[in-house]
């Protein structure tokens, strides 16, 4: 009797273990996704909520795809998804070019200093996101801390322009997500037996050969969950385009905000976060499949 | 050891000071008089005192922490039966779709999940009536729901570098599987659960783009505060708060860093 109990208990407890995670998603995660593709096709009126009933009083259906067509023609929609997507790209790649020397740095590195130098990296996880971008406000100003260094040292007499450019975004953008490339690099080149760049030079391979040849291929999975971790996200990134860039170069995430909080138009919003969404399914899909293998391999 | 190369030395050298360079200077910068930011105007914490006496900023605060204390908890609590789910139920139906949507919350960009979640909240309030009024409870639910991907992910990977054995002979002795959670599994991952825990209160303390979404009218979070200055420019007390916000989060990290060391030696 007891015993009947307790198995009950257990299978009762897995049920639990299951459902609410997975109910709690289905409900906050998932299904706001068909919400968003439903209020895409809709009419935006001036109402509470702004958007026209996907069924009328009588019952009727109504579905538009004025939404997605008006994205597709108007053309700066199409020039600031590319953009977005070429200034994301800029700064993953930054972000590659100067994480894959550090995280190499901090694998070989040795145990002790090792811990500070990781400490170090994910610091700046814990400090505002919003203050670390405020941070750079103070040094591209026109008076900012760049400018009156190079004016001291007389290289310039003219403040340069750096604050509300791309170029400003792009810095922004590499500085904020750099962390997020270095630790999953850190993880793969960590695990890399040195032993093998060693015989690999011992046979006479040179630095370059012996880095492509066996460096490069296994650290590939870090490069690549790196890369994503940084691309993904920068791609919908708002504070940064609306702090440091200026008001005509547009991205996605800022356009995206605009077009619900200052035109108040759900409909095209919801239709801009879809096209978004699509653009980034091969990512984070990607992702996914290395998030599963690699999870596999410790195992 | 070999020598370490010039070139990853001074790439170090740099990266660090690239990471550290803005952050020590807002610190320098909440020390000047000067009421423009960029100017110095001699040494003074008048900013730190005018901090104090900004009731907007307290309430923006304590707004922040109550949403932050309670979301981290439901995440940890969520996060962790997820965390168990996927590295200890092996196969089961919708499997491929739970772990899906553990990992995407992570790296969605917060402009898609705070429209969809405010959409949510308009269509659940036209349907159901609740919630009758965003803020407190709608920030929560939204930050519960990115931040317990984190804690499911650290947890499960916590579980999976962890040998089954310990569990597997509890079970052998006939410990019943949920006595074994409790008895086993918990005490084991409790420090994954309370990294899982920090890094969740850290994340929602930090959101700026996901509650601007979902909080109504009269409702600002710290971070929803700071926006709506730093737009208008750089200015000096909000170089006092992130001063204050660097000290603890940096003494925090330090005291954790030291206590993990002492227990590895």
């Amino acid at each position: 009797m007891r015993a009947a109990t307790a198995k009950r208990n257990d299978e009762l407890w897995r049920r639990v273990a299951i459902a609410a995670p997975y109910l709690w998603l289905l409900v906050f995660f998932l299904a706001p996704f068909a919400i968003i593709f439903k209020i895409s096709l809709a009419d935006p009126v001036i109402a509470q909520p702004p958007f026209t009933p996907a069924f009328d009083d009588q019952g009727n259906f109504s579905a538009t795809a004025d939404n997605f067509a008006f994205l597709l023609t108007d053309k700066l929609y199409a020039v600031t998804y590319y953009r977005s997507v070429l200034m994301a790209a800029a700064a993953t790649l930054l972000c590659l070019a100067l994480g894959f020397p550090m995280a190499y740095g901090i694998a070989r590195s040795n145990s002790s200093t090792r811990s500070l130098l990781l400490l170090l990296i994910v610091l700046p996880f814990w400090i505002s996101f919003l203050l670390r971008v405020y941070a750079w406000m103070g040094l591209l100003n026109n008076y900012g801390v760049i400018n009156n260094f190079f004016m001291w040292l007389g290289v310039i007499d003219q403040p340069m322009q750096l604050m509300y450019t791309d170029f400003a975004v792009f810095v922004g953008l590499a500085y904020s997500y750099l962390p997020f490339m270095i630790l999953p690099l850190y993880a793969s080149l960590e695990r890399l037996d040195i032993d093998l760049v060693e015989a690999a030079q011992d046979l006479g391979a040179s630095r370059t050969r012996s880095f492509w040849d066996i460096t490069w291929p296994l650290a590939r999975p870090g490069v690549i969950a790196g890369c994503l971790l940084v691309f993904i996200p920068a791609m919908g990134e708002y504070v940064i385009p609306y702090l440091l860039g200026g008001s005509e170069s547009l991205l996605i995430g800022r356009v995206l905000f605009d077009e619900f909080f200052v035109n108040r138009d759900w409909p095209l919003a919801s239709a801009v976060a879809i096209v978004l969404l699509l653009l980034l399914v091969v990512p984070i899909v990607l992702l996914q499949r290395y998030h599963a293998r690699d999870q596999g391999s410790v195992a | 050891m070999k020598k370490r190369s010039t070139f990853l030395v001074s790439t170090l050298a740099f990266g660090y000071a690239f990471l550290y360079i803005p952050l020590i200077l807002v610190v320098v910068y909440s020390f000047n008089d000067s009421r423009i930011a960029t100017i110095w105007g001699g040494f003074s914490t008048r900013w730190y005192g005018e901090l104090l006496q900004n009731n907007l900023i307290l309430e923006a605060a304590f707004l922040s922490l109550r949403i932050a204390l309670t979301s981290a908890t439901f995440a940890t609590i969520l996060g962790t039966m997820a965390g168990l789910v996927l590295a200890r139920f092996g196969r089961f139906k919708g499997r491929t779709l739970f772990s899906g949507m553990i990992t995407s919350p992570m790296v969605m960009p917060e402009v898609i999940t705070g429209l969809s979640l405010l959409l949510l909240f308009v269509t659940l309030q036209q349907l159901t009536g609740w919630p009758g009024q965003r803020g407190f409870s709608t920030i929560t639910i939204a930050h519960t729901t990115f931040s317990m991907a984190y804690v499911a992910v650290i947890v499960q990977s916590r579980l999976m570098s962890m040998d089954e054995s310990l569990e597997e002979a509890a079970m052998d002795l006939g410990g019943r599987p949920l006595r074994v959670v409790f008895d086993i599994t918990l005490p084991l991952i409790a420090p994954a659960m309370i990294a899982g825990w920090l890094l969740a209160f850290t994340l929602s303390l930090d959101d700026l783009v996901i509650a601007s979404f979902v909080s109504g009218p009269g409702s600002s979070t710290l971070p929803m505060y700071i926006f709506s200055k730093v737009k208008l420019g750089v200015s000096p007390d909000i170089n006092a708060l992130a001063t204050l916000i660097i000290a603890v989060v940096s003494l925090g990290v330090l005291i954790a860093w030291l206590a993990t060391r002492r227990v590895k030696l």
